[in-house]
């Protein structure tokens, strides 16, 4: 028993178990444990489990030839090479369906967020229903529609859609390119078959057709927020000064609206990146569906889950490097 | 000049260069509306939606067992015409005092409309018919009931009555899955949009919870509950949903011990449920960095214990402010309940691609592609209208002017 008085001394400490400097680190301390023993509990059957089928972590299947074919690549593949060669050839297609995603969705949002400001009313209604209708439908109901609904219901040879230098067909996108020695070529019909420089398939068309299209709303979102920010007081001192409409925009209010728009271009571009893994749904061999392959081939979960993993989070923290360089440099510098 | 005129004048045709961009744009959107309209009526074939149409709502749940889901729609139904309608009979100064506001009598038009409509048009057989306009007339009356008798309600009634919500839900898992003495049917055969809505709402009410902790931890000053809540929702953030997805289905077996593994419907819900809880987190924390440092403080110097400084002082204000984002999550989870399809499961999308898939409706893909996207947009437009509203009861100058004047 304690001595009724010292409770009433103030410079006593109290119990330890109501002690305020104790109970935090009482409490993450149970916390830690709790979560030390449900990941050992969960490693333990993971080790159990694979070693009862004897698939134990190994990374000797990334070797062996792989058996299956990709349609279109950027690096050589084929059955024959290994498996880290698929993936690699893999990971070169997301790539290039991010690469050209960003580009096109920055262009698309950024016209469509600077429409939203323009002085025709039919051009603003016509970009907020565009953000609007846009934002409200799944990108993967999209990619479907834009696959199944548009790209596959193209008409082949002569019936194609053509601009000057484009041809849009059933057997893919032609675009006009310097072709064998260097010399610029037309897409031209050779025998009722398209030829030209650069050709794309329906599937990666599908696919950067429905990514730009909806990254470009959030886009467009972002670049409306940014624009909005900037005080409606520099709009009205450029006009005033003389400055048309464009000019008051590109040399007055975007430098400053950057500010607002690099963070929020971020979180845009690594969701475009992540969403690319849903070119699966389109046919387009990217890093996701070679890895699905690969996993029904050799079974191996755990290993192919890891490589996806370290690759998406590798390419979100690129992302992430490259925009806060970005975002360090359009900030304003004050003394 | 006729002001509507003046304004079609500085909106559309202010210069030269305005009036040809307006007549482009014209011109264009009349024959995109045109081209369209000729399609809908003309070119497709809804059949395709017609003779699917059971299976677009429910997948393959059972025939003779699908009474229970009648009744859950009726009893929600109900549900929803009372609280609505208690909603509409306490005066509020943000509203005037009718007990049908313009808005109201808006929505319940058109849901009459689309209920007269739609089972015709999807050429129900009349036993069916006969039951959505029962179930719409069961809105009106509950509407009209309660909003008629519920000021008669005494207050303890009235703070009661959103219990009756979390009650359903519970009844409605019962009457779903069966048991209690309901002939059991199997996750597996669910589908449609009872799968999307399912799924959709389970991991909107368990992920909330979870992300208010996530935020509260990542904000907390003991550095081994911050870390843990920013390493577990960086990871989430980082990784693309379908990763997960896979996540669930091929290595949450390997990770518990065998047989214990869910069903893959659940674990496809859970999985949702996680993924979504990082992203609330990360809406709610941006909440709660706009509620000021000396609401905290004032608060405890009142002697409110911690919990009681959260729950009654900071989260009210961190959660007003977080509303948009979270709602706008929340639609972002309905839109990507459709990856469940890359999966193998049949919610409304996996379903039309199983229906895509029947050569008798080959080449009718826009019609269900379409029929689909009006769907989600709906739903999702309806819960961005539902959140502005919301924003605007819940925002402060509205509410102090309520509180004046009662």
């Amino acid at each position: 028993m304690r001595d009724p008085q010292a409770l009433l001394d103030p410079l006593d400490r109290p119990p330890w178990w109501r002690d305020r400097r104790v109970i935090p680190w009482l409490g993450q301390g149970v916390v830690a444990l709790l979560l030390l023993v449900l990941i050992a509990f969960l490693l333990g059957n993971l080790v159990h489990n694979l070693t009862t089928r004897g698939m134990l972590l190994s990374w000797r299947w990334l070797g062996q030839p792989a058996g299956f074919d990709i349609s279109e690549t950027l690096v050589p593949f084929s059955a024959e090479m290994p498996y880290w060669r698929g993936l690699v050839a893999g990971l070169a297609n997301t790539l290039r369906a991010v690469l050209t995603g960003l580009v096109g969705a920055t262009l698309l949002g950024t016209l469509a967020g600077m429409a939203s400001f323009s002085r025709n009313g039919l051009l603003r209604g016509l970009t907020r229903t565009y953000v609007e209708t846009i934002r409200n439908i799944p990108l993967l109901l999209q990619l479907i529609f834009w696959y199944f609904v548009v790209f596959l219901s193209l008409p082949n040879g002569t019936a194609a859609l053509q601009i000057p230098g484009v041809v849009l067909a059933k057997s893919g996108l032609y675009l006009a390119g310097f072709g064998q020695g260097m010399h610029w070529s037309l897409p031209q019909l050779v025998n009722g078959v398209w030829q030209a420089p650069l050709r794309l398939s329906v599937e990666f068309a599908a696919l950067i057709s429905g990514l730009i299209i909806y990254s470009g709303a959030f886009i467009a979102e972002v670049v409306r927020g940014g624009i909005a920010s900037v005080p409606k007081g520099q709009w009205e001192a450029a006009t005033s000064l003389g400055m048309g409409w464009f000019a008051t925009l590109r040399h007055v209010v975007l430098p400053q609206a950057l500010r607002v728009i690099v963070p929020g271009l971020n979180t845009q571009y690594i969701s475009l990146a992540k969403n690319s893994s849903l070119a699966v749904a389109v046919g387009f061999t990217d890093l996701y569906s070679v890895a699905e392959t690969t996993l029904n081939q050799t079974g191996r979960a755990l290993e192919v889950y890891l490589l996806l993993l370290g690759a998406y989070l590798a390419m979100d923290l690129v992302i992430s490097l490259l925009m806060n360089g970005l975002n360090r440099f359009v900030q304003i510098r004050e003394r | 000049m006729n002001p509507l005129l003046r304004r079609l004048r500085s909106d559309l045709f202010a210069t030269p260069a305005d009036g040809a961009l307006s007549l482009g744009l014209i011109a264009l959107i009349t024959a995109v509306a045109v081209g369209l309209l000729q399609w809908a009526t003309q070119r497709a074939q809804w059949a395709v939606i017609q003779a699917n149409s059971t299976l677009f709502a429910v997948g393959r749940y059972p025939g003779d067992q699908q009474w229970r889901l009648w009744l859950l729609t009726a009893l929600l139904t109900a549900v929803t015409g009372v609280t609505w309608g208690l909603l509409r009979c306490h005066p509020r100064a943000d509203r005037d005092g009718t007990l049908w506001p313009r808005n109201d009598r808006l929505v319940l038009g058109l849901l009459v409309v689309v209920v007269l409509w739609l089972p015709g048009a999807l050429q129900l057989t009349p036993a069916l018919q006969i039951r959505w306009s029962l179930l719409a007339a069961l809105l009106a009356a509950s509407r009209w009931l309660a909003g008629r008798f519920g000021s008669k309600l005494s207050r303890p009634m009235l703070r009661l009555f959103p219990l009756v919500w979390p009650l359903i839900y519970l009844i409605g898992m019962v009457l779903i899955s069966g048991g209690l003495g309901l002939m059991p049917v199997s996750p597996s055969q669910w589908g449609g949009l009872l799968l999307t809505l399912l799924t959709a709402s389970f991991a909107i009410l368990l992920c909330f919870p979870m992300g208010v902790l996530l935020a509260l931890g990542r904000r907390s000053d003991l550095p081994l509950l911050r870390w843990i809540s920013v390493i577990y929702i960086e990871f989430i953030r980082g990784a693309p949903l379908i990763t997960l997805l896979f996540l669930g289905q091929n290595i949450l077996g390997f990770l518990l011990p065998g047989g214990f593994a869910p069903d893959r419907i659940w674990r496809a819900a859970w999985v949702l449920t996680f993924f979504a809880a990082a992203y609330l987190a990360e809406a709610v924390r941006s909440g709660l960095a706009s509620v000021p440092k000396g609401q905290m403080e004032a608060a405890r110097s009142l002697g409110l214990s911690y919990p009681q400084t959260l729950v009654r002082v900071v989260l009210p204000q961190a959660l007003r402010v977080a509303l948009p984002a979270m709602v706008g999550q929340f639609i972002s989870l309905l839109q990507d309940t459709t990856l469940l399809s890359l999966i193998g499961l049949l919610e409304l999308l996996g379903v039309a691609r199983t229906v895509m898939a029947n050569p008798a409706f080959l080449g009718h893909s826009a019609e269900v592609y379409l029929t689909l996207a009006l769907l989600f947009w709906s739903c999702c437009a309806a819960l961005g209208l539902g959140s502005r509203a919301l924003e605007k009861r819940l925002d402060p100058q509205t509410l102090s002017r309520s509180s004046s004047q009662p």
